[in-house]
């Protein structure tokens, strides 16, 4: 996209080439089902977490794939495993939540 | 009666005492290190429950009837019962009535280990007196015993189906030495006191045995080595102890008065769980049980395995043990000494460290109170109930519809929960090992539940109810599980239920059964809904519908298997149609099973014919 340095909404593409992807690597290496997810939201409309907290597990590997931070989602899941009972694609989300935590905010 | 040796000492019984001395000192060494790894309170009650009458009391009854009589593996296989006390209980009779020989005939050496257990070699005693007479005829008759228990032992590891196991573990090396030096142990100590039967008296057993040696074996130049032999095989036996699944035998006595003094399960390698893991003989009883065990990858998973790689200390292997277990509890309701697998699971996935860990403190719970508080105050005088569905009942919405039916019939007033918003109950963050993340959502909830004034909580998912039992402080609230409330409900005559013609073959949840205690209830009140029908595996064995949330790595293609295995044992019944009383099994039974699947609520509801007028 062109940029003419001036517009009325902050732009929001992503650049892939410049964001940081070691944490979505590092957890794909953990729970490979993270590559499998087709963003349906079913995880989402179930959530428990969500009201409070914008919790989505949809939203939480989109942004990893962004290199955007997921902490708060994050810290408000209460692994009640109700994603993982509805994803179509049988991906082990609970799993993922956790592997997610342990490797948070670690170095290597 | 004559001592045959001035001394009272021969250089044979060196093997013997340097295993005696080796397995002692290891064992005492072994237990102080666990003492001192308990947690000073544990260590203080479990010392103060050794010198109180009443638990001293029970210990020695409970040792008595499991590690030597065996009486909860008798329940389980006549076969493998009798093989198990014959060997433990005459190897104590043995031992006892050595002690006694030397106590009545040559109290003098009591001080000497060896003199018990090589007594005929060391005494020349006369069997024409009668207590002579008694006491030879008894150490033949429980030598008899040990000998049958060992050759039971010999066709078990041939063909362990005819004790009722489809499979066990394969032993290390070293147990492969300490059982054969077990097995050789008897039939040495046979030859040994028929060589000197003719010198030191003997019984029905070693008289003809002597008899017959003498036939062709007509000097005593036998007599030593099969001392010697017999010697050798003790030591040999007790030297290997310590590094093999022989260690149950002195471990299993010290984890009695343990689990009697009421200790739990703390840190997963440290204390009581490792005396659990060190009591395990490796029997592959919880093997069979498993539900992981229906396939060929997951069988090294079962707890029998856990133990054996904390044992060896293999970490890799004790993380994904601890991992995949469903914490379903059936191995812990079979197992013969008590191991805690799902308990030592969760307190290793405890100690685990997290880069983040979850906080709950941006949730606000005032609106909750507000909306809970409004409702129930609005109820009419009687008990004010509150009911609380479970995060699972929103996936399985049936439920919830026929248990708030279910109370309108019987004109209970209520307040639902978590109709709309509700947060989890904080179980599978606890079994998850995050302990502290599961304590302050419990707190959260406490808010609410207290807040509203209720004084019912009245709880349909039996995961729920584990936690809100166990874990959850609520003075002045009662916390009943539906089907207890229901049953009350029908013996107040609030509900009438009628007999429909469908048969329903009731699965036992983990939670609700193994977990709660509760297996009768559900199944009265479906028999009086409809026909009942039962399974081969039920109650205590019943087998997990493998959708538990216990498992953190389990996919599904691995869960169908079990959950299919599941459904199999309950199709057995050739039932109509399944009941059970978990949203969670409902909804993993009815994603594979070919006939209808119900909740208990809805059974009871599709039944029910009148309505309650006041
Ligand atoms: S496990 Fe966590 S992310 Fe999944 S539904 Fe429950 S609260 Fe939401
Ligand atoms: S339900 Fe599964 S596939 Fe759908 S968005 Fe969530 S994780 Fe992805
Ligand atoms: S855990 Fe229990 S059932 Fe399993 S092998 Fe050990 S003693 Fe046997
Ligand atoms: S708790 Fe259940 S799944 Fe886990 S090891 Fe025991 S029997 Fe197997």
């Amino acid at each position: 996209m062109i940029d003419f340095g001036f517009g009325l909404s902050r732009s929001s593409s992503v650049k892939l080439d410049e964001v940081d992807l070691g944490l979505y690597h590092k957890l794909e290496a953990l729970e490979p089902g993270v590559r499998v997810c087709m963003s349906c939201g079913s995880c989402t409309s179930t959530c428990t977490a969500g009201p409070w907290s914008g919790m989505s597990v949809r939203k939480l590997i989109l942004n990893l794939q962004r290199g955007k931070d997921v902490e708060k989602m994050l810290s408000c899941c209460m692994l009640c495993g109700k994603c993982t009972m509805v994803c179509p694609r049988g991906i082990n989300t609970r799993h993922l939540i956790l592997s997610l935590c342990r490797i948070y905010g670690k170095k290597q | 009666m004559k001592e045959r040796f001035a001394i009272g000492f021969d250089p044979f019984v060196l093997p013997f005492l340097v295993g005696m001395v080796f397995v002692l000192g290891y064992c005492l060494f072994g237990l102080f290190r666990i003492l001192w790894q308990l947690p000073r309170e544990d260590r203080r009650k479990f010392l103060l429950s050794l010198i109180t009458p009443a638990t001293a009391l029970k210990n020695i009854w409970d040792i008595f009837c499991n590690c030597l009589l065996h009486v909860k593996l008798w329940k389980r296989n006549k076969m493998l019962g009798f093989m198990h006390s014959s060997i433990a209980f005459g190897w104590f009779m043995l031992i006892l009535l050595g002690h006694l020989e030397v106590f009545i005939y040559c109290p003098e050496r009591v001080h000497l280990f060896y003199y018990p257990i090589f007594f005929n070699y060391f005494v020349a005693n006369n069997e024409s007196t009668i207590g002579g007479a008694v006491l030879f005829f008894l150490m033949d008759f429980f030598l008899l015993l040990v000998l049958s228990g060992i050759a039971l032992a010999m066709i078990k590891r041939v063909r362990s189906r005819l004790f009722g196991m489809r499979r066990t573990t394969r032993p290390s090396m070293l147990d492969r030495i300490g059982l054969y030096s077990l097995w050789a142990i008897f039939p040495l100590r046979l030859l040994a006191e028929s060589f000197t039967a003719h010198i030191s008296g003997g019984s029905f057993l070693t008289i003809p045995a002597n008899w017959v040696f003498r036939q062709f074996l007509g000097n005593d130049l036998n007599l030593l080595p099969t001392w010697w032999a017999y010697s050798i095989a003790l030591g040999i036996f007790m030297v290997v102890l310590p590094f093999t699944r022989y260690m149950h035998i002195p471990a299993e006595m010290m984890l009695i008065p343990m689990r009697n003094a009421g200790l739990r399960i703390r840190h997963p390698r440290k204390g009581f769980a490792k005396m659990q893991v060190l009591s395990c003989p490796g029997c592959g009883v919880c093997i069979d049980a498993c539900p992981m065990s229906v396939q060929k990858v997951n069988i090294k998973d079962c707890t029998v395995y856990l133990n054996r790689q904390i044992r060896r200390g293999n970490e890799k292997r004790i993380e994904e043990i601890s991992d995949k277990c469903l914490l379903c509890g059936k191995c812990e309701a079979v197992c013969q000494v008590g191991v805690e697998g799902p308990k030592m699971r969760v307190a290793q996935r405890s100690v685990r460290r997290y880069g983040l860990t979850p906080d709950f403190a941006a949730i606000d719970t005032a609106p909750l109170v507000q909306a809970a508080a409004a409702q129930v105050s609005k109820a009419a005088a009687g008990p004010k109930v509150l009911y609380f569905s479970g995060c699972m009942t929103r996936l399985t919405p049936s439920i919830g519809k026929a248990v708030t039916s279910l109370l309108g019939k019987a004109g209970v007033e209520f307040t639902w929960m978590d109709r709309e918003e509700g947060l989890c109950c904080g179980r599978p963050l606890l079994t998850a090992g995050r302990i502290d993340a599961a304590l302050a959502l419990i707190r959260k909830n406490q808010e609410i539940i207290l807040g509203s004034g209720a004084s019912v909580l009245l709880v349909s998912c039996p995961i729920c109810y584990k936690i809100f039992t166990e874990r959850y402080s609520l003075p002045g609230v009662r916390v009943v599980n539906y089907a207890d409330f229901f049953a009350e409900l029908l013996e107040q005559g609030r509900l009438k239920l009628e007999k429909s013609d469908i048969c329903y073959v009731y699965h036992d949840p983990c939670e609700l059964g193994r977990g709660c205690g509760i297996y009768e209830t559900p199944r009265k009140l479906i028999g009086q809904a409809a026909g009942i029908a039962e399974a081969e595996k039920n109650r205590a064995e019943s087998i997990c519908c493998g959708g538990s949330l216990g498992s953190l790595t389990l996919d599904f293609a691995h869960r169908e298997v079990m959950t299919r295995k599941a459904l199999d044992n309950l199709y057995g019944s050739r039932a109509d149609a399944i009941a059970t009383a978990c949203p969670l099994c409902l909804s993993t039974f009815r994603r594979y099973s070919d006939r209808p699947v119900r909740d208990l609520a809805e059974v009871l509801d599709a039944s029910t014919v009148s309505s309650f007028q006041p």
